[in-house]
């Protein structure tokens, strides 16, 4: 019951340093990530990624979740943005402004993400009113206890992952191959 | 800190990625917007897992398979995309409406297919 101990000694009025970095970076986020949906240049919208992606990295340091944050910055920042300015590329996507990068229903979808937003976020305030997460004493994600609690509790599907990656390597080569039926055909 | 400070900022995410992947038109641009949602629900699983002072780290672990199962996601998908795009020569999600059910004729959809399928051909040739 240390949390219920945590939630007598702190009002909601005074927050500590963590929270406001927390909250500047997450507005800086949040911003980013809003600017990569709506900007109508698509180049434009994966740098912006690069933002937000590398934001919540900063977020997760915050969490003292270290091994992540570095995890995240070399999968995301690192490849995941890489691969998809080269799928921006190989499509020819323009390089300039492109009027129809929104299609048609976005008022819909508008509409849609305000109401999920709304109620997420009523609902999580009202739940977690009286929570305080408990940020002292020895990083909880650090790389030595990453790795220990990886390779103790969760060594299964750790491998069972590196299957699933070898095959998505392979179904990206396969699908991504011209077959030499196409050519006989040309 | 306070557990709502990064639940509230994970909802939000989740829910600029939804209008993301609801609004856009480019393949591509709706892959951005489904890693936006990933990321929101990595931050959700980091936060509590910090929070409840796990011994599994259940949350963490969980957080590095969704990243990896995130990478090999956005490798598959952008093969696909990729494929359409030589097939079609449009990675326009409105476009792609061969399953539709609907009054378009079928075979002015075929014929237009087809053409674009040859306009794609001709310009993968050109450019190799």
């Amino acid at each position: 019951m240390s949390h219920l101990a945590a939630a007598a000694e702190q009002g909601f009025l005074s927050p500590t340093g963590v929270e406001i970095a927390f909250l500047l970076v997450g507005i800086a986020t949040l911003g980013a990530a809003v600017v990569t949906v709506t900007t109508k240049q698509l180049v434009h919208a994966a740098l912006w990624l690069v933002v937000a992606l590398g934001g919540l990295a900063v977020e997760y340091l915050l969490l003292t979740a270290e091994f992540i944050a570095w995890v995240q910055v070399l999968i995301y920042v690192g490849s995941v943005v890489v691969l998809l300015l080269f799928g921006l590329m190989l499509t020819k996507a323009p390089i300039g402004r492109s009027p129809d990068a929104d299609s048609g229903n976005r008022w819909a979808a508008l509409t849609v993400a305000v109401a999920a937003a709304a109620a997420l976020v009523w609902v999580v305030v009202d739940a977690f009113r009286t929570q305080w997460i408990d940020l002292d004493g020895p990083a909880q994600g650090s790389t030595r206890v990453t790795g220990e609690f990886l390779f103790q509790h969760w060594v299964l599907p750790f491998e069972a992952l590196s299957v699933l990656l070898l095959a998505a390597l392979v179904g990206a080569i396969v699908l991504s191959r011209k077959s030499d039926n196409d050519k006989e055909q040309r | 800190m306070h557990l709502a400070y990064p639940a509230v900022l994970a909802a939000l995410l989740f829910c600029t990625g939804l209008y993301g992947v609801l609004a856009r038109r480019n393949a591509i641009l709706v892959l951005m917007s489904v890693e936006l949602m990933l990321n929101a629900v990595n931050l959700n699983l980091v936060a509590f897992d910090v929070w409840l002072r796990d011994t599994l780290h259940a949350g963490q672990a969980l957080t590095l398979f969704t990243i990896a199962i995130a990478a090999a996601e956005i490798g598959i998908g952008l093969s696909i995309v990729l494929m359409v795009y030589r097939n079609r020569g449009t990675s326009d999600v409105d476009k792609l409406r061969d399953t539709a059910e609907g009054p378009a004729a079928d075979d002015e959809a075929s014929a237009m297919a087809d053409k674009a399928a040859q306009e794609a051909a001709q310009k993968a040739e050109a450019a190799a």
